[in-house]
């Protein structure tokens, strides 16, 4: 329906008185607000007044410390709450002051905030012996808008000194794994070297190594080993390291291309290190090339995109993933996946873990990465460290059976033993 | 000699390293940071090797004409160029008041930085969306009794993400069951899972570090085993 001129003036005056009413209810609204505020702000200084003469009670049983367990240089406060400090705002923190001489001057060591009862002073000299007391107080804006802070009464504790301690007690049942962990490896290396027989099961990822190369023999296609893209103060890149080392001993005799692009300088060096000993170990040293470990880029997304950029263009028939993987583990498996190569991964890294298990033929999860190269090798004294590894895995499983145990009978005080600081 | 300093200095640094963990006392409270520095600086000049073996194949590549050599000749052109353009805005922002580094806003180097090689970068990240769409419809394909309950778990915990699949079922019953069974999925069987996975990846990684430690494993180091 069409609107004839009458109407559309009518309608028009009809939003005109509309908008004026809007805009007249919205101003009363406003000057109601304003009033109200400024009644607000009329009272705030009363209620700061009230509060003015009043400070607060002071923190009681005020105790100064060395820090335990550091490397010195620190002293630890603790105290117990104001009895004004029940979250009515008569509180609004605690200073914690110290000082070289139990009468002052003492100077500010820092702030706590309402609740709290402890603080650590991290800058105090292992040299001299300090004098630490605790205030609460109370902070509010004045009339004029300024702040004012009122402290209670506080008593002095001391004489403290920080210094260094010599173990780490939080870590002592760290330190009691270790040395059974340690002691069973230790322990079935020696068995080992005497000769006894070590059975570890076999791992289908790593059986799976001969297969992938001599597979790519009878192609006559190259072979990839991609180390990750951490560098050497990584421990799985030198796990990857490690196996590169076998692979290439593999390679060298088969006569198969094994191609290593790097993302770290490091990693290339040692990778090149690794291989010209595997190649000599099989008696051909002049069979390796320079251009058979070479560096590409630090950066993840450009390693990742020249590498499949290889893949593609060149085919290989096997590619090997073995080391620290990010988000890139997913773009290069599934390309090599797309040219047909057999691939095996392994990676300590669990987010990357469901990428390689879809993407790859075989995945060496976690610890098999570390065993590999043991596995491989063959040699006694190393698979008698795996042996004593196992050991450590099968004190993890009566831990945790004992752990539930205690746990459904409502007993927590031992899982302190699980807590490291 | 040339096998036994660099274990000598393994074993010095991995027992050091080992001691500071639970001696927090000096000299062993500082080596950790001390370390660090020294991994730094090291790092810091091998960058140079690598910048020169990228180089010295990609003139290699060039000069025999082989296969891929445009894309080796693109690296050069690229790295120079960056480099150059790297050089000449620091130089030239030195003498600005006031000064300039090669890295602030509105120079060349930024420049690149913001309009190639960070859409670049990602592209490269974005592909990893029909990377996970390909991998998980060969995952998922219910071929055996794990696969199946794979792809049982995934439909669960891929549904429960939403608020679709619950939404679905609430004319039967107002209890989210999708996003109640993929929580639980997620909190229990695939924490232990995880948790499992680390305690042996530590397990594993004291086993290595041990016979690194003994000199028992020297591949990284070019030695070969024991």
């Amino acid at each position: 329906m069409r609107l004839s001129s009458p109407n559309l003036t009518h309608n028009c005056l009809k939003i005109a008185l509309f908008t004026l009413s809007l805009l007249l209810i919205s101003l009363n609204v406003s000057t109601a607000q304003d009033a109200e505020t400024a009644v607000d702000t009329a009272a705030a200084p009363e209620q700061a007044a009230d509060s003015v003469n009043i400070a607060p009670l002071p923190a009681s049983n005020i105790k100064a410390i060395d820090l335990p367990n550091d490397n010195g240089g620190a002293v630890f406060i603790s105290w117990e709450l104001s009895p004004d400090d029940d979250g009515n705002g008569k509180v609004s923190g605690y200073l914690v002051q110290r000082s070289e001489s139990k009468d002052g001057p003492f100077e500010t060591a820092g702030k706590a905030v309402r609740g709290a009862t402890k603080f650590t002073d991290n800058k105090t000299n292992d040299d001299k012996i300090y004098f630490y007391k605790v205030e609460a107080y109370l902070e509010y804006l004045d009339a004029a808008g300024e702040k004012v802070r009122i402290t209670s009464a506080a008593t002095v504790t001391g004489p403290v000194q920080s210094s260094a301690q010599w173990f780490n007690m939080n870590r002592l049942y760290v330190l009691l794994f270790l040395l059974f962990v340690a002691g069973a490896i230790m322990f079935y290396i020696e068995k080992a070297k005497k000769g006894d027989e070590i059975y570890i099961r076999k791992i289908a990822g790593i059986d799976a190594v001969d297969e992938a190369v001599g597979r790519a023999t009878e192609m006559g296609k190259k072979i990839f080993y991609i180390p990750g893209i951490q560098d050497m103060n990584d421990v799985q890149t030198i796990a990857s390291i490690a196996i590169l080392g076998r692979v290439a001993q593999m390679a060298a005799e088969y006569d198969t291309w094994l191609e290593v692009p790097v993302s770290k300088s490091m990693v290339l060096v040692t990778a090149r290190e690794a291989m010209k000993e595997a190649y000599t170990k099989v008696g051909r040293p002049d069979a390796l090339q320079d251009s058979q470990v070479h560096y590409l880029t630090d950066d993840q997304f450009g390693y990742a995109a020249a590498i499949d950029g290889m893949i593609v263009r060149e085919k290989p028939a096997t590619i090997f993933y073995m080391g620290a993987f990010f988000a890139e583990s997913l773009i290069l498996a599934e390309t090599g996946n797309s040219v047909g190569a057999i691939q095996i991964a392994g990676t300590a890294m669990p987010a990357q873990l469901p990428f390689f298990v879809a993407a790859c033929d075989y995945t060496l999860i976690g610890e098999e990465l570390f065993a590999a190269s043991a596995y491989l090798s063959r040699e006694p004294r190393q698979l008698g460290s795996l042996k004593g590894q196992d050991m450590g895995k099968g004190l993890f499983i009566l831990c945790i059976i004992v752990g539930v145990i205690l746990a459904t009978l409502n007993i927590w005080d031992m899982s302190v033993i699980f807590v490291s600081r | 000699m040339r096998r036994q300093i660099p274990i000598l200095i393994t074993t010095i640094a991995g027992l050091v390293f080992a001691i500071s963990y639970f001696i927090p006392h000096d000299p062993f409270g500082e080596s950790e940071s001390i370390f660090g520095d020294w991994i730094t600086i090291v790092q810091a000049f091998a960058v140079w090797l690598g910048a020169l073996n990228l180089l010295k194949i990609s003139f290699e590549k060039i000069s025999n004409k082989t296969a891929d050599w445009p894309y080796a000749a693109i690296i050069v052109v690229s790295l120079m160029g960056t480099l150059a353009i790297g050089f000449y805005d620091g130089y030239s922002g030195m003498a600005q008041d006031p000064q300039v580094s090669f890295r602030d806003p509105g120079t060349n180097f930024d420049w690149l930085y913001r309009f190639i090689y960070t859409p670049l970068s990602a592209t490269m990240f974005s592909m990893l969306a029909f990377f996970v769409a390909s991998a998980s419809y060969r995952a998922f394909r219910a071929r055996n009794v794990q696969a199946t309950l794979l792809l049982i778990a995934g439909f669960f915990v891929m549904g429960g993400r939403v608020p679709l699949f619950d939404m679905m079922i609430s004319p039967i019953t107002d209890f989210p069951v999708f996003s109640w069974f993929a929580d639980w999925i997620m909190t229990y069987p695939n924490t232990a899972g995880q948790r499992a996975i680390m305690i042996g990846i530590a397990l594993g990684i004291m086993s290595s570090s041990l016979r690194i430690i003994l000199g028992i494993e020297r591949s990284h180091i070019g030695g070969g085993s024991g």
